[in-house]
């Protein structure tokens, strides 16, 4: 695999007295599924959320393709290819799932002040949506409000947005949580398809999926990351054993 | 979809659900035959003013129903384009210039000066404001409203707390459209105008990002759009068109007022948005007709007429909860619905 798409180097971020990012550094590689694993408030999303630009790092540098993006506003990272989908679902629930993935697509295309053609029938906008909602296996739903899905399809909307922004590199915060064994299943599916075209960050706790998925892991435990490795590796470190994963197997 | 069907399936939705409005127009179109039959004169000049708040209560709402935007500044707009008006035909009637430009009472001139100054004002008001949302969005929009009140108190030379009666004939090009019911006519037209600019608006893309915002705006900025530039055009847009309301309502009252714009009328804007449906661009005009009414009627029962107004309203709220407009049946947001 080639150059690292994103490069984090020493990140640091703490609220009022606590660590929440720890030096911490870590690379996901172009094509690569890079998993992050590590107990509740080991830092993960605080990460992710440095990763997409909603908080800002005290210290360290943040590279995407090579760029320094440490300072770079969120709305200006989506559009350099970051996306991301959030651990708590984060829609438009008035919005029907159409009309969700449009504004992803519109939102990607940049083309915000036009005022008169309505952007519901405007192909250039559903075509590439609907594209987006087939990817993501939610086609029967597309014109159901955001609002009247159930948990699992809300969970493939949210992925379905972050598709239509066409990233370069996917955030996925907790794809699965909340889910039912079936649904995590499926997500597990989509994710396998997703995994070939995108470099993906991946936070999740089923470790069922993260094994399933992850071309490298990096455990965070307490904002620091403890060890980053191929995932055989990672199950049979001692230190991440103790850590971690020694509740669970 | 093909294209051509899903042009004209396009207008017969748009009609469909939007037949309440038509119906209202044309029901306040017959105001002034309806004034002729009874011969009570009265009725025109009371929809006159119906008609005028109903252009400000659907400008309002299209950043308070789908921007979540709750500006209590919208009198204080309404003023400076009622008193744009009125300045430049004081200057008109004293031939005297104001700074270097000569006054008018031309109101192809000051209609569109009105409704320039008054955007000017919103952007600059709406670039602070904006910043901050809920609750710090109403206390500074409400800040800026009472500046704007003592402002034109402050203004001796046109008034000052008595306010500028228009001495200059006012015409348009030329035209004399100061009879009741041509005026009348002109404003209903006006707001007609709105309506279909604000149910465009809404639906496009600008619209769609508008509402969105108001939903969820972490996610809009995660989607890749900075939120301020949208809010603060529809800003300006809304009070664009509250300034015109404004000029309209110096031309017909031949008079203006700082209590024109008191803080309490900025309310009742709100209250006609929030009671006629904010979910519909032209849910405000049915509060509009209910408030200005009810605000008529009830004292010539009453003089303690609040009362029974307060429980209307309460009851309304209560049972309707998107307000009047769902008379006419529950409506989603219409950026929401897709094809």
């Amino acid at each position: 695999m080639g150059a690292p798409l994103l490069e984090v180097k020493t990140l640091q971020k703490r609220f009022a007295g606590i660590v929440a990012t720890n030096d911490l550094s870590l690379d996901v590689k172009a094509g690569e599924t890079h998993a992050l694993i590590g107990p509740n408030g080991a830092g993960k999303t605080t990460l992710i959320a440095q990763l997409q630009g909603e908080l800002t790092p005290d210290g360290g540098t943040i590279l995407f393709n090579g760029r320094d993006i440490t300072r770079e506003p969120a709305h200006r990272r989506a559009h350099l290819g970051i996306a991301r989908s959030f651990q708590i679902t984060s829609v438009f629930p008035q919005f029907t799932v159409l009309a969700n993935v449009a504004l992803a697509v519109q939102a990607q295309q940049g083309h915000g002040f036009r005022f008169f053609r309505a952007a519901c029938d405007d192909p250039s906008l559903t075509r590439p949506a609907r594209e987006a909602i087939d990817q993501i296996g939610l086609s029967d739903r597309a014109h159901v409000y955001a609002e009247d899905l159930s948990h699992g399809e809300r969970r493939q909307l949210e992925l379905a947005m972050a598709l239509a922004m066409k990233p370069a590199l996917l955030l996925l915060d907790e794809p699965m949580a909340g889910m039912g064994r079936q649904d995590g299943q499926r997500m597990t599916r989509i994710l396998e398809g997703l995994k070939k075209n995108y470099a993906i960050l991946l936070v999740e706790h089923d470790m069922d999926a993260v094994f399933a998925l992850a071309d490298r892991l990096t455990v965070l435990v307490a904002g620091r990351a403890i060890a980053t490795g191929l995932p055989d590796a990672i199950r049979s470190d001692p230190a991440v054993k103790a850590a971690y994963l020694g509740h669970g197997s | 979809m093909p294209e051509s069907s899903s042009n004209s399936t396009s207008v017969l939705t748009a009609l469909k659900q939007a037949w309440p409005a038509v119906l209202v127009l044309i029901l306040l179109a017959l105001v002034p035959t309806i004034s002729q039959v009874i011969d009570n004169p009265f009725i025109i000049r009371l929809f006159t003013r119906v008609v005028i708040f109903a252009i400000v209560a659907v400008a309002l709402n299209f950043v308070l129903g789908f921007g979540a935007l709750v500006s209590m500044m919208h009198a204080g707009l309404f003023g400076i384009g009622a008193y744009v008006v009125a300045i430049f035909a004081f200057h008109e009637y004293d031939s005297s210039p104001l700074w270097l430009i000569p006054g008018t009472a031309n109101l192809a001139v000051t209609i569109p000066l009105a409704i320039i100054v008054t955007a000017f004002a919103a952007a600059l008001t709406g670039a602070v404001s904006l910043r901050t949302s809920g609750a710090y969005f109403i206390m500074i929009t409400l800040a800026f409203n009472q500046m704007l009140y003592y402002f034109f108190v402050a203004l001796q030379k046109y008034g000052g707390d008595d306010g500028l009666q228009i001495l200059a004939s006012l015409e348009f090009a030329g035209v004399n459209i100061s009879r009741r019911v041509t005026f009348y006519y002109i404003a209903l037209c006006v707001l007609a105008v709105t309506l279909v600019l604000f149910s465009r608006l809404i639906n496009s893309r600008f619209g769609v990002i508008l509402q969105a915002t108001a939903q969820n705006e972490r996610r809009v900025i995660a989607l890749g759009i900075s939120p301020l530039r949208y809010k603060l055009a529809a800003f300006v847009i809304s009070g664009a068109v509250t300034g015109l309301a404004g000029a309209l309502w110096a031309t017909g009252q031949q008079f203006v007022s700082p209590s024109d714009l008191s803080w309490i009328r900025s309310a009742d804007f709100v209250v006609m948005a929030v009671l006629g449906g904010m979910a519909r661009v032209w849910g405000p005009v049915l509060g509009a007709v209910v408030i200005v009414l009810l605000e008529a009627l009830l004292p010539n029962y009453t003089q303690f007429w609040q009362l029974p107004f307060g429980v209307i309203v309460i009851l309304i709220v209560v049972y309707l909860q998107g307000g009047l407009a769902d008379l006419f049946g529950r409506a989603r947001q219409p950026g929401g619905g897709g094809h």
